[in-house]
């Protein structure tokens, strides 16, 4: 038995690397490390509630519109206040514009070199001159380079990486193809940051946020800025990440199978109405392939495998949690939350599963389409493939959506509800990180923060065994992969990054030594 | 090097003939661009970080990030743009330490854990975990010019703040300049930094070597001025009116804008190339660029200003001092 350490997890937001045993070419078993930690929530306590949107944010630059847009739904519940419907049309506006960048980038600059034959631009044939620009830099850092010291570094930041024999696609145009859309892509989601720019003041970390909903007024003028983005970036998605993504299916069909996990769970997202329970994709819970409601009181956070010392098997909101850096038999700093007692996957899969199973007219249309390419049915989702390709159907869902949302505008009103901080408060916030399912809760005393608590969707994912031993999901995803080549483990990096982890966000959790006893969720 | 020199102008101004440096750089730049004939290695490490200022980096504009990487800098190592995983990613990192090459510009961002090694590890190297620490440590002594990017690099930021609760930070987080207390760094704060000032500074010290630093140690080229000085609302502060509630028109001062006491150009340069800025949206400057960015002593980053007597008398002009006056008595703002 082979013991493989991919460490660090490039291609990710954050620190994560992952310990794999291989058995007759196969993964037998699989952990998975959060290797980073700050302890943000500590941070938070004693401060000004409304500081709370700014600095959550900052636990991830990948995905803080999704931290800003919970923290302030759940300001809001706490104020005693709602958004009125232009903030929650803006809230969904940029929050939507960020799934768009945050789906392109996972696709095409953190995944696409898994699949893709970067070498392959050395035998480009064409005229296209970004493409000739491409090839003369990767041919003159090659000749450069040779011999010299730092000839490791030739082509870098895409060289060196896993050289496993055939793993990457051997057709020249494919690849040329690819390369010429990943460079495209940087384009296109740069201008999906501009939507979100347009009504968040900037991207990424949104100044604009705030309780009741934003504070940028929505104008002919910017509407019709935020349009003209969303035209390029709309056309991108359905005339090339959709059949990119298809393609990428085509020449690795085997990853239908691997990386299959099938308890889901969904808090809902983009709010259709004002209220709050309607949302374009769905909420529930799928384990044992039968649907159910949910139910946030049923989550728990476990640690025996993870750096704390405190009690494990609470509920986030009752934790206790002190950092133990060297305690004996942990493995990580994420903690490894059970829904009912079972690990759960969050994000893009899920969020279309439910829906489509939930019966969503919109998504069941496109899934289908998309699985017809394949004779596939509902149960090819689970997989490698299906969460790229949720991301892609959820990319072509948003753009319509978008356009919907901006037309309900009322041009010139008021951007948000007003509040006042009262003296004392708990609230809530649950919303979808492009990533999956995201939890904040707060509790005020004397007008201040007394507890902030946060559960986000890596955490989910790829946290560690639970008290029982079961493995988490992407631990458990791993199992029975095959990897060709102990020395080049490019098999377990594609079933990893599928899940698009976020250790930033999956490790800031210090949580308060107070109980949040009165609070309920439900 | 194919920096052509309107880019470059552009880079360092904003529009150059707003800010004025442009007969400063011009001289020498044409030259110094023929001259570089080679891609400087960059490796760019994160440590505590949110990689907010790796996504931001991804908007450069002019140039874009794909001409930086091809053309202008060479970049050996970054954690999310890299095709290496594992092994293959952090042999470079290894090689650029023990063979000593010298050769490089090292970037850091994110703060650095002292409380733990464990607190932040990068890759494996004979069976051990590396540390944060350990790899700023190692290849600060090797690198050429070491830059911090982002405020919690150059500064601690967010993951060194402390709790109000215990006074302490949870994981002893420091910026680089106390692990490497006797580098020369270049600090390009900002929460995130705006992608020309961290192109902008690498492209100046490439051409036209260290940029001139303020006290921070920032490029006054991009923080020398305050946003209150350059902020799209100056005219509306000189008239005494005021925002009273956020998404009113108006000078944001009284909503807790930070704008005078943070040197930043956002509201001249604007973020995305020219969408939106920070004051321009409504919102206010919190003030990120700065050293004390997020606590402002025990201010925090927002408070309306009519909470404190004390802060209205300390206003110089007397009818801003009695608008704002006025504004207290009338009730609440912000909310």
């Amino acid at each position: 038995m082979a013991k493989i350490y991919l460490d660090p997890i490039t291609r990710i937001e954050g620190h994560l690397s992952i310990e794999i045993d291989v058995q007759n070419g196969k993964v037998v078993d699989a952990k998975s490390k959060g290797d980073m930690f700050r302890g943000f929530e500590k941070i938070l306590q004693g401060r000004n509630p409304v500081d709370a949107n700014q600095i959550t944010q900052r636990i991830c630059g990948v995905c803080p519109v999704s931290h800003g847009v919970a923290s302030s739904k759940c300001l809001d519940s706490a104020f005693g206040i709602k958004a009125n419907k232009n903030g929650r049309l803006l809230r969904n506006l940029v929050l939507g514009a960020n799934f768009l960048q945050s789906h392109i980038l996972h696709f095409y600059h953190l995944c696409a070199l898994d699949f893709v034959d970067i070498t392959a631009i050395l035998k480009y044939k064409g005229s296209d001159a970004g493409l000739k620009a491409v090839q003369a830099w990767a041919r003159e850092e090659i000749a450069l380079k040779k011999g010299r010291i730092d000839q490791i570094t030739a082509v870098s930041p895409f060289l060196p990486r896993y050289e496993a024999k055939d793993s990457y696609i051997a057709d020249t145009d494919l690849n040329v193809a690819a390369i010429a859309h990943y460079l495209q892509a940087l384009d296109i989601r740069m201008k999906a940051h501009k939507m979100v720019t347009v009504f968040g003041g900037r991207a990424p970390h949104l100044i604009g946020l705030v309780p009741g909903g934003l504070t940028q007024v929505p104008t002919r003028a910017n509407i019709r800025e935020f349009k003209k983005y969303l035209k390029d970036v709309e056309k991108f998605v359905n005339d090339v990440y959709i059949k990119d993504v298809i393609a990428v299916a085509r020449a690795y069909a085997d990853y239908f199978k691997l990386g299959r996990y099938e308890n889901l769970l969904s808090y809902g997202v983009f709010e259709s109405d004002d209220s709050g329970s309607a949302f374009m994709f769905e909420q529930g819970m799928l384990s044992g392939g039968k649907l159910a409601k949910l139910d946030t009181s049923l989550i728990r956070e476990q640690v025996r495998y993870a750096r704390y010392k405190s009690a494990s098997d609470l509920h986030p909101l009752k934790g206790q949690t002190d950092p133990d850096p060297h305690k004996g038999g942990a493995y990580t700093w994420l903690k490894a939350p059970r829904y009912d007692g079972k690990p759960m996957e969050v994000g893009p899969l899920p969020r279309i599963a439910i829906s489509y199973l939930s019966g969503n007219k919109a998504v069941k249309r496109e899934v289908d389409s998309v699985l017809k390419e394949f004779n596939a049915d509902i149960s090819a989702v689970f997989s490698v493939l299906g969460r790229h390709a949720a991301r892609a159907i959820e990319s072509k869902l948003l753009c319509v959506q978008l356009r919907e949302w901006l037309n309900e505008l009322e041009v010139g009103g008021a951007p948000r509800s007003t509040y006042e901080i009262p003296v004392k408060g708990e609230g809530e916030g649950l919303v979808e990180a492009p990533r999956g399912a995201l939890g904040h809760w707060i509790v005020i005393e004397d007008k201040k923060i007394a507890n902030y608590q946060c559960v986000v969707p890596t955490t989910w994912f790829c946290g560690p065994r639970d008290d029982r031993g079961n493995l988490g999901p992407v631990e458990q995803a791993l199992i029975g992969t095959p990897i060709a080549d102990p020395a080049n483990p490019v098999e377990a990096a594609r079933v990893v990054r599928s899940f698009d982890p976020c250790i930033a966000c999956a490790v800031h959790v210090v949580e308060g030594d107070r109980d949040i006893t009165q609070f309920r969720v439900c | 090097m194919t920096l052509n020199r309107r880019d470059f102008l552009k880079l360092m101004g904003g529009t150059a003939a707003v800010f004025g440096f442009s007969g400063v750089l011009l001289q020498g730049c044409k030259k110094a661009i023929t001259e570089a004939a080679e891609r400087t290695p960059v490796i760019w490490l994160q440590a505590q970080s949110c990689s907010g200022c790796s996504v931001s980096i991804l908007n450069a504009a002019e140039p874009d990030i794909a001409t930086v990487i091809t053309e202008h800098i060479s970049l050996n190592y970054h954690q999310t743009l890299m095709g290496g995983t594992g092994d293959a990613a952090i042999r470079v990192l290894d090689e650029a330490v023990k063979k000593q090459r010298k050769d490089f510009v090292l970037v850091v961002e994110g703060s650095i854990p002292t409380g733990s090694e464990a607190y932040c590890t990068i890759g494996m190297l004979n069976g051990k975990h590396v540390s944060a620490q350990e790899w700023v440590t190692e290849l600060g002594k090797n690198a050429k010019a070491i830059l911090a990017f982002g405020t919690c690099a150059a500064y601690g930021g967010i993951p060194a703040a402390e709790s109000r609760k215990t006074g302490l930070n949870p994981t002893g987080a420091k910026p680089i300049s106390e692990i490497l207390p006797n580098a020369a760094i270049i600090n390009v704060p900002g929460c995130p930094p705006h992608p020309d000032w961290m192109v902008g500074t690498v492209l100046h010290y490439l051409l036209k070597g260290m940029p001139e630093l303020d006290e921070y140690n920032r490029p006054k080229l991009f923080f020398g001025k305050t946003v209150h000085e350059q902020c799209e609302h100056l005219a509306d502060y000189k008239r005494g009116r005021f925002a009273k509630h956020w998404g009113e028109e108006g000078c944001l001062y009284l909503l807790g804008c930070l704008g005078m006491d943070t040197g930043c150009d956002i509201p001249k340069r604007k973020w995305l190339g020219g969408v939106n800025s920070c004051t321009g949206c409504g919102s206010g400057c919190i003030g990120c660029t700065e050293a004390v960015f997020p606590d402002y002593g025990k201010r925090g980053l927002y408070k309306h200003l009519t909470a404190s007597l004390d802060e209205i008398n300390g206003l110089e002009e007397p009818q801003i001092r009695a608008a704002v006056l006025n504004l207290r008595n009338g009730g609440s703002i912000n909310g």
